[in-house]
């Protein structure tokens, strides 16, 4: 991959599932080094997204190139320059973990004499090395899923894709995986990019594209994204919140809802919003949090819904959807 | 932990024939540490073929002893065993089929299709897994050979190992070919059963060919299970001290319409038959791409 070029270019992306389009026509270029985030529910088309980039699906229009190759007509050399982690497993757990890696490492055609080293590495960056010998089966999800993401990286790959690498983990794994994927950018100087539905891990990424319904809605840095928003998110508890919400109404203009048991709106300026709050609104506050947006409020400024509810909607669709892919 | 600092890049080369043969090699070891870790399967599958030989071979062998006629010479046991070897070669290599349903259904076949190798590779290389395994298991078998009057010559039990293999893998090819359809393991093991039987009972397994009704006789001709039964009879009997006659009698070997088909178009007829059929698996798992 000649410096500069990047390392994932995407335009006019297009899969089509008989009637349903479930990619929409996207463009996007992601640059080496990067780690990238796409950020949607479930049924927003990330993964067919991802299977089309990691040529198990053939795109019904449009081009992609993954590590400067083009994913259709010049498969195989995507294939070796990427690395892989599902978001079903895929590991053989009558293998240990070791045998697990050296199935790939032979699949790949990685030669014998560098394949010994490179497998320690691996293992050692997940801190598998010491239950290298144990059968996979016998693992946790976390040790599984950092089985994977080592076994994605033993072939040196120049993007790692990860697709929802952490769904169905407890919290604290959640976080140590992203530790290794944050130490990994930084060891391996490779491009990552990967798909999420949790909103406070796509804080971690460089850039996300929001994606809904099959098209890219937005695409920046988180912090400019949140930024573009322009509004604060602000909280209050009151004594009557029913009053209070038809107060705000009526003398602000301001719709709010009651969300985690506060009265919850969005305006511009929230901390110089707060004094004219307690001047006019005639029911007594007896608390108030202002705070900058988050990437929900991203989110649900792009598409006028949650991604609760975008889930939600989108559940049959998605069916439809899976249906297509394997 | 601390992470290497300059990791050492590894170099993935370009596709092959010395790669795809690597691909080959990792698919079939990876069936030899499945068929390893799971003994309970190899137990199991060894209880069968007991089964037949020692018990019902020996309860039909007093019915037949009793009469009179030329069966007293030949031990039915003798007569059945290579029927029993073959059956319980078909099972072995069904069930090594049946783990690329597994692969899918539990991922792992993903992680195969993704890696820059040709699919022939990996399905020539389940192939050979599933003729090995149960190749393997066949030398448990012969081992019963003594006690069913089968001597333990050495080109005997070459001549069966080969023919043994050969058996195998057609078969495993026939199961990838119904495999490569199928996505759950359950409806796998389910058509298998169904399939299974048919097979085992038309092939002359269990009673002799000849003199057989016309609609019987037909269907036996068209089961390639068949062929594969009565090399592996030849093989056994012309090891034996048998009367002309009796040999006429338990290994007639197949006609077609008459013409007595040679033991050599036999063995052909099956190594062609396994080609095909894993040239069908093949083309099935490629048209996925």
């Amino acid at each position: 991959m000649p410096s500069g070029e990047s390392a994932v270019e995407v335009d006019g992306l297009v899969k089509r599932f008989g009637d349903v389009e479930a990619v929409r026509g996207i463009e996007f270029a992601v640059r080496p080094g990067e780690i990238f985030g796409f950020l949607g529910p479930n049924g927003a088309g990330k993964s067919t997204t991802i299977n089309m980039l990691c040529t198990l699906l053939r795109p019904t229009a449009g081009t992609a190139r993954v590590a400067g190759f083009d994913v259709v007509a010049e498969r195989d050399q995507v294939r070796r320059n990427i690395g892989l982690v599902f978001q079903d497993p895929t590991l053989d757990g009558y293998l240990s973990g070791e045998q697990n890696l050296r199935f790939h490492a032979e699949l790949y055609g990685v030669p014998r004499a560098a394949a010994r080293e490179r497998m320690r590495q691996v293992l050692e960056m997940v801190g598998l090395w010491d239950r290298r010998g144990d059968l996979a089966q016998t693992y946790s999800g976390g040790m599984k899923r950092r089985l994977e993401i080592a076994r994605g990286l033993l072939h040196s790959p120049r993007v790692l894709f990860l697709d929802e690498p952490t769904v169905g983990l407890d919290p604290q794994t959640r976080s140590s995986i992203w530790d290794y994927i944050r130490r990994l950018r930084d060891a391996e100087q490779i491009t990552i990019f990967l798909t999420t539905h949790y909103m406070d891990e796509a804080e971690y990424c460089d850039r996300i594209a929001i994606m809904d319904a099959g098209r890219i809605v937005a695409l920046d840095t988180p912090e400019a994204l949140k930024a573009g928003v322009g509004k604060d998110r602000v909280q209050i508890h009151t004594d009557d919140d029913g009053a209070a919400i038809t107060a705000l109404k009526e003398r602000f203009d301001v719709e709010a809802v009651v969300a985690e048991g506060a009265v919850t709106f969005a305006v511009a300026a929230g901390e110089e919003f707060v004094p004219r709050l307690f001047a006019e609104l005639g029911v007594p506050i007896r608390s108030v949090s202002v705070s900058r947006p988050s990437l929900d409020d991203v989110f649900m400024s792009f598409t006028g819904k949650t991604i609760r509810d975008a889930e939600a909607s989108g559940a049959d669709w998605m069916r439809l959807v899976a249906r297509g892919r394997r | 932990m601390d992470v290497a600092l300059a990791p050492q890049a590894v170099r993935v080369p370009e596709r092959s024939v010395r790669h795809d043969l690597r691909a080959v090699k990792i698919v079939l070891h990876r069936e030899l540490i499945w068929f390893w870790r799971d003994r309970m399967r190899l137990v199991a599958n060894l209880l069968q073929p007991l089964l037949w030989l020692l018990v019902m071979g020996t309860g039909l062998s007093t019915l037949m002893t009793s009469g009179p006629g030329p069966a007293g010479e030949v031990d039915l046991k003798t007569f059945i065993f290579p029927g029993v070897c073959a059956t319980s070669v078909m099972f072995t290599a069904m069930f090594s089929a049946g783990s690329i349903v597994w692969d899918r259904e539990f991922g792992f076949l993903r992680e195969m299709l993704v890696a820059p190798v040709s699919r022939t590779a990996i399905v020539v290389g389940k192939c050979l897994g599933g003729s090995v395994v149960a190749t393997v298991q066949s030398v448990l078998i012969l081992a019963l050979a003594g006690l069913v009057g089968v001597p333990y010559d050495p080109v005997l039990l070459a001549e069966l190992l080969g023919l043994m293999f050969l058996t195998a893998f057609s078969l495993t090819a026939f199961g990838l070919l119904l495999a490569a359809r199928i996505t759950s393991v359950h409806s796998f093991f389910g058509i298998m059963q169904v399939g299974i039987m048919p097979l085992m009972f038309l092939s002359g397994a269990l009673y002799p060919l000849n003199g057989l009704p016309a609609w019987l006789s037909v269907l036996t001709r068209f089961n390639p299970l068949t062929y594969a039964v009565d090399p592996l009879r030849h093989a056994v009997f012309s090891h034996l001290d048998v009367s002309p006659e009796l040999r006429r009698v338990f290994d007639p070997g197949v006609t077609w319409n008459g013409w007595l088909v040679p033991v050599w178009l036999e063995v052909v007829l099956i190594v062609l038959i396994g080609v095909v059929l894993m040239t069908g698996a093949i083309v099935q798992f490629r048209r996925g791409d």
